[in-house]
């Protein structure tokens, strides 16, 4: 862990806006040691083509772009380098954005208007393999688990469900409260709760809950 | 939000054809692209509207082929004539194809085939006995005249009729075209009430019923094929222009928000510049307000999807209500206040009240943590709604609070007990506060 440490984490940005970039390159590159951009790519043929150039550790990777945004990206880079962990970072609101982007492999999301160190610790955080989950979504994957009246049969019980433990987990989380606090909430230890994270997001990303894909116009039915 | 009520007026014309489709990762510039290629007219290298042309495009096969089909269709009682005649009328025609013209060997093979095909629906109609030589020459005559007006309202004239559309009929037939076009449509028309006339006068001497009932329907056919077409163009016309002025409104409606919202915050943004705390008040609120204008639940980014749900009052929701709570609260103390709500209710009476005791909870917080961001969570369950308010702040003692300090004992939990509601506090000097509320609901009211 210590040589690892003194390593910096490669990030990769991806956003149409180039001032944004500058932002997040400028603050991460003055903060911290810890983090060091190796690249940035304003569009989705453009992030696939560096991405692939750079082979930086994790990308963040804006939700809204022209061409397909977020997921586009992640659906061409993914076959190819696997080992690419992705987080986005995105201004929108809408859950249906975020859901798509972690649904096709990001590890985790932030919004846009967190601090300089979070994010360098969320950076950090999904390049040792932890999944990184903002409040919003975590209210977003409560929302789409929802066990709605009226929702479809279940195919997969095991990967469509969450465990209460699970939901417990998630509820904190979108309540604001760190990991650790978590783990002494529900007197688990804070590696359980990392589990019970990867788990949640393991679930999101390969569930076949048709509530997932028709949860944005069954959002809206309500 | 001062432009909802035009927006929820507008929704129903404004919600595209793909509506019900959407489904959650497609993009939305690229929906409108997807679907299988149109079928057109084609433009260039036709011999008579270029249907046969589009056909062969759309189908991957020959044109010759598609030609010969369509003549030989001609020889069963002219099913092939009319099936080009209605592909004519409801086809597009391709606007966007660069020209290119076909050999002069093409063009000869075509008209022979065109002889061909009418020939043969001719002599098919004339064996079969659908009609005698007498019907069929003023038949004819009808039908060559239509095909003059026809060609007439062709896509060729495309911008004429498009004006056409905009001044009514009168203007379409006569005017904007030239005289060239009001002396075909005069003399097409004349071809028809010829045809139609010399067989009126023909049955009127034979006073034999079927020819009566001939001339009726060669009057009603004359009718149609005159004003198909130009019903079929003024529609697609006044689609299109109804179109473009729904786009010009939403630009105007985009143009006049921005500039009610993030041009005069930008304005005082650097007339404050000196003040950090009011800049990133500013900021925060106009990205609240932008924020749910584009994303939010009766948002600008929403209502094109979801249609006329949009037509819900707003306001009635208890994650608008929240939202509209935490945002009053960043507003008037400049704090962040971070917000989720999982699930939709309809607000009640009940709700209501907890939609204010959280309110409290947020000003308290605000107040007296000395923090400036505050966690609310709200969640919607089958049988009630929670709202948790946190602060990692100073925290108090609950017991050493002094008598005549009642926010928290009126305002919230005095609100939620009254309303048949529970109120639970967890803070300690140091630890920050959480307040924590719950309202049970009535089955049936979660949405």
């Amino acid at each position: 862990m210590t040589d690892e440490a003194k390593r910096p984490v490669s990030v990769f940005l991806v956003d149409d806006h180039a001032l944004f970039r500058a932002g997040v390159r400028a603050e991460l590159e003055s903060i911290t040691e810890e983090v060091r951009v190796v690249g940035e790519a304003g569009s989705v043929a453009e992030a696939a083509a560096g991405i692939a150039r750079t082979r930086p550790q994790v990308v963040l990777l804006d939700v809204h772009m022209p061409d397909g945004g977020g997921a586009e990206v992640l659906r061409r880079v993914r076959p190819e380098l696997p080992d690419v962990v992705f987080l986005a970072l995105s201004v929108s609101d809408a859950a249906e954005d975020v859901i798509a982007v972690i649904r096709a492999g990001a590890r985790g999301y932030v919004t846009k208007t967190i601090s300089s160190k979070e994010l360098v610790r969320a950076v950090v955080r999904v390049a040792d393999g932890d999944a990184v989950f903002s409040p919003r979504l975590a209210g977003f994957v409560l929302d789409a688990f929802a066990d709605r009246p009226g929702s479809a049969p279940i195919s997969d019980p095991e990967l469509d469900l969450l465990t209460p433990r699970e939901r417990d987990v998630l509820r904190l989380l979108a309540r604001g409260y760190a990991y650790k606090e978590i783990a002494s909430e529900l007197f688990i230890s804070v590696k359980t709760v990392e589990t019970h994270v990867s788990s949640v997001l393991r679930k999101t990303q390969l569930s076949n809950r048709y509530e997932l894909s028709r949860w944005a116009s069954d959002r809206r039915l309500v | 939000m001062g432009h909802v009520p035009e927006q929820v007026q507008r929704t129903p014309e404004t919600a595209p054809p793909e509506a019900e489709t959407v489904v959650i990762p497609a993009p939305r510039s690229a929906v409108e692209e997807t679907g299988p290629p149109k079928l057109h007219r084609r433009r260039s290298g036709r011999a008579v509207a270029g249907v046969a042309g589009g056909l062969a495009d759309h189908l991957g096969v020959r044109v010759l082929w598609v030609r010969v089909t369509f003549a030989l269709l001609g020889g069963l009682g002219g099913v092939g004539l009319f099936a080009y005649g209605l592909l004519w009328v409801f086809v597009p025609q391709n606007a966007k194809e660069e020209k290119k013209e076909g050999t002069a060997k093409d063009r000869q093979q075509a008209f022979g085939l065109i002889a061909l095909g009418v020939g043969l629906s001719v002599a098919g109609g004339a064996l079969s006995g659908l009609f005698s030589g007498w019907v069929a020459a003023p038949l004819t005559v009808a039908l060559i005249g239509a095909a003059v007006v026809w060609r007439e309202a062709d896509e060729s004239q495309r911008r004429r009729w498009r004006t056409g559309a905009k001044t009514g009929v009168v203007g379409t037939l006569s005017g904007a075209g030239g005289w060239s076009a009001a002396i075909r449509i005069l003399a097409g028309a004349a071809l028809v009430m010829t045809g139609v006339g010399v067989v009126l006068l023909r049955s009127g001497s034979m006073e034999q019923i079927q020819f009566a009932l001939l001339a009726v329907l060669a009057t009603l056919i004359g009718v149609a094929v005159l004003t198909v077409p130009f019903w079929v163009r003024l529609v697609r016309d006044l689609g299109e222009e109804r179109r473009a002025r729904i786009r010009t409104e939403e630009r105007a409606e985009i143009a006049a928000h921005l500039h009610d919202s993030v041009l005069q915050t930008l304005a005082l943004i650097q007339k404050q510049s000196g003040d950090p705390r009011e800049v990133a008040r500013l900021a925060r609120g106009q990205e609240r307000q932008l924020r749910s204008w584009l994303y939010g639940p009766s948002g600008y980014g929403d209502k094109e999807k979801s249609g006329s749900e949009g037509l819900a009052p707003s306001g009635g929701r208890l994650s608008e209500a929240i939202a509209t709570a935490c945002g009053e609260v960043e507003d008037s103390f400049a704090i962040s206040v971070q917000q989720v709500v999982v699930g939709e209710a309809e607000l009640d009476e009940p709700l209501t009240a907890l939609v204010h005791a959280a309110r409290e909870a947020i000003v308290n917080a605000a107040k007296h943590a000395g923090v400036d961001e505050v966690s609310v969570y709200a969640e919607v369950e089958p049988t009630a709604v929670t709202v948790f308010v946190r602060d990692r702040g100073k925290g108090f003692d609950p017991d050493t609070v002094p008598d005549d300090r009642h926010g928290l004992a009126d305002s919230i939990r005095g609100r939620m007990e009254r309303n048949g509601g529970k109120c639970r506090l967890r803070t300690a000097p140091g630890e920050g506060t959480e307040v924590q509320l719950e309202m049970p609901i009535k089955v049936g009211k979660v949405a």
